[in-house]
């Protein structure tokens, strides 16, 4: 069975300072906030760089790639539906610091691999667009 | 008085108490920690008159149901405490940041004798049903704000999920096996064993571990704690009152309270330790003690790992050695180099959430651990006890030793 998933999704709530991430899908690309100064890129969003305390943010998209860190089978029933259900650990590959805890779509977990090349892919929920991943090259899920 | 003593030497665990602990007891947060606060009281040579001082984590009904315990104003006011000093509060170093607090008041000169306390009643509040994950099972369809809002989403609702990414993580960098993971279970089982307070004490062998129901991989059931009713209490008085204690006195030696990477379960700097890697660092700059002379270590357990991640945190074994370390169990057992958890850890004696590690701890330094009591070289009862709570970007560490006996 490839993985999706979980069935039912509890959402972010949108506010000031997330909303951009979360509906940053809506033209299928990923971003971040990040500094204009040192260039470094901000995750969760805060209203000054935490490295270089420039107060010159703003959002950026990004390619979009990034690499597996871990990712774990969930397999029990929370809320039933959906599990198995692949939980990843993702790295973008502009910034290796800059992590997002995701879904890997597309791919069994059989056949996932620590350090394997992931894209993002959206999934739309009310007014929300999770960032999710699957191996690049894959086909859409 | 030495002033570059570290100032929670001052202070020294002279009563210890534990409630009744067990699975769906039906009995109140209040009910069983008065229980555990009164015996700890008496155990300390004491009176409630005598106390002074207050401290609970965390206190204010945070977290999921039968997590938080009772309020200190609550405990004040069925105790009927008069108080020079009191706290409460979930944020910290672990869940000894209660016991790490007391320490520090008393070392300040702001109470003599402070009670400190954990209850959970998290079996009972479970009901019948199965452990439920964070934003399960209440009405409604909240949305998420802070640190959940990049977890709840993606179905990643329980610390098990964010903490199987750090064993799965190990089994990447450091060759981690189920088998050696399961070792970590079969101790404290073995343990349990031997406690006849603990929850889960028939025999398990690796078969019967490595068949269990998968949670979320490589973790298992037997991986996580059991979730438990019951309430831990200690008095935390001035070192000053350790020689007319009626039971042998655990002093604190050293607290360890860092954080020095960032304070998430997801963007901490190196995901095979995390917080624990800090707040054992800063131990060991505060003593002149070393691993090696600890004789009995108890190490958070609240999911397997997380006390294979505080073996190397320690310094007990290597980076990423914790596997070969406990392999074929002998290292950890209660004859070993090291014995671990030996009351049966929060796996199979029970989830009382950091404090009865701490309990215990005391109990194998006072001599009092009847069966399951360590003894070393020379028939020698334990000197230095170490304990740590917590697991990902929480962490809090203690090192103990005995008083006069």
């Amino acid at each position: 069975m490839t993985a999706n998933g979980p069935a039912f999704r509890l959402l972010p709530r949108l506010e000031p300072e997330n909303e951009f991430f979360w509906t940053s899908g809506a033209d299928g690309r990923l971003r971040f906030l990040r500094c204009q100064d040192c260039r470094s890129f901000i995750h969760p969003p805060y209203p000054r760089c935490p490295d270089c305390l420039s107060a010159d943010v703003a959002v950026e998209p990004v390619s979009g790639r990034a690499s597996l860190v871990a990712y774990t089978v969930n397999e029990h029933p929370w809320m039933p539906g959906g599990e198995p259900y692949i939980i990843g650990l993702v790295a973008i590959d502009e910034q290796e610091s800059v992590r997002l805890t995701t879904n890997l779509v597309g791919v069994e977990p059989a056949d996932v691999v620590t350090g394997m090349a992931l894209e993002v892919t959206f999934e739309q929920c009310d007014d929300v667009y999770l960032p999710l991943f699957r191996p690049v090259g894959g086909s859409p899920s | 008085m030495n002033t570059n003593e570290p100032l929670e030497r001052r202070a020294a665990i002279t009563g210890i108490g534990q409630s009744a602990v067990g699975r769906h007891l039906g009995r109140s947060e209040l009910d069983l920690t008065i229980e555990a606060c009164l015996a700890a009281v008496t155990d300390a040579g004491l009176t409630r008159d005598d106390i002074d001082g207050l401290a609970t984590y965390p206190g204010m009904g945070v977290g999921t149901p039968g997590f938080a315990g009772p309020t200190t104003p609550e405990v004040q006011d069925a105790l009927r405490l008069s108080l020079d000093w009191h706290d409460g509060g979930g944020e910290g170093p672990g869940q000894m940041r209660a016991l790490i607090a007391a320490c520090l008041a008393v070392g300040a000169g702001l109470a003599r004798h402070v009670l400190v306390y954990r209850t959970v009643t998290e079996s009972t509040a479970q009901g019948s049903g199965g452990r439920q994950g964070i934003g399960g099972g209440g009405d409604g369809v909240p949305r998420y704000s802070g640190f959940l809002q990049w977890t709840l989403p993606f179905g990643a609702v329980s610390a098990v999920n964010w903490i199987a990414l750090v064993a799965q993580r190990r089994m990447h960098e450091f060759g981690l096996t189920r088998q050696q993971l399961g070792q970590v279970a079969l101790n404290a089982r073995r343990n349990a064993g031997l406690n006849p307070s603990a929850i889960y004490r028939e025999p398990m062998d690796l078969d019967g571990y490595l068949s269990a129901r998968m949670i979320s991989t490589p973790l298992c059931l037997f991986d996580c704690d059991a979730p438990s009713d019951g309430s831990t209490a200690f008095v935390v008085s001035h070192r000053d009152y350790a020689p007319d204690a009626p039971r042998v006195s655990c002093h604190v030696n050293a607290v360890g309270t860092a954080l020095r990477g960032r304070p998430s379960w997801d963007q901490f700097d190196d995901m095979t330790t995390m917080a624990a890697r800090d707040a054992a660092a800063s131990m060991w700059e505060r003593t002149e003690l070393t691993p090696a002379d600890v004789d009995v270590a108890q190490l958070y357990d609240g999911f397997s790992i997380l006390a294979m991640v505080w073996l190397e945190a320690m310094g007990f074994c290597g980076r990423g050695e914790s596997g070969p370390f406990v392999a074929d169990g002998s290292a950890i057992a209660l004859d070993g180099v090291l014995p671990l958890n030996t009351a049966g850890g929060q796996l199979s004696g029970g989830r009382l959430h950091g404090f009865g590690l701490i309990h215990e701890a005391c109990v194998q330094l006072r001599g009092e651990a009847g069966d399951r009591q360590v003894v070393r070289s020379g028939g020698k009862v334990p000197e230095v006890a170490a304990v740590s709570n917590g697991g990902g970007p929480i962490a809090g560490s203690l090192l103990l030793t005995r008083g006069r006996g």
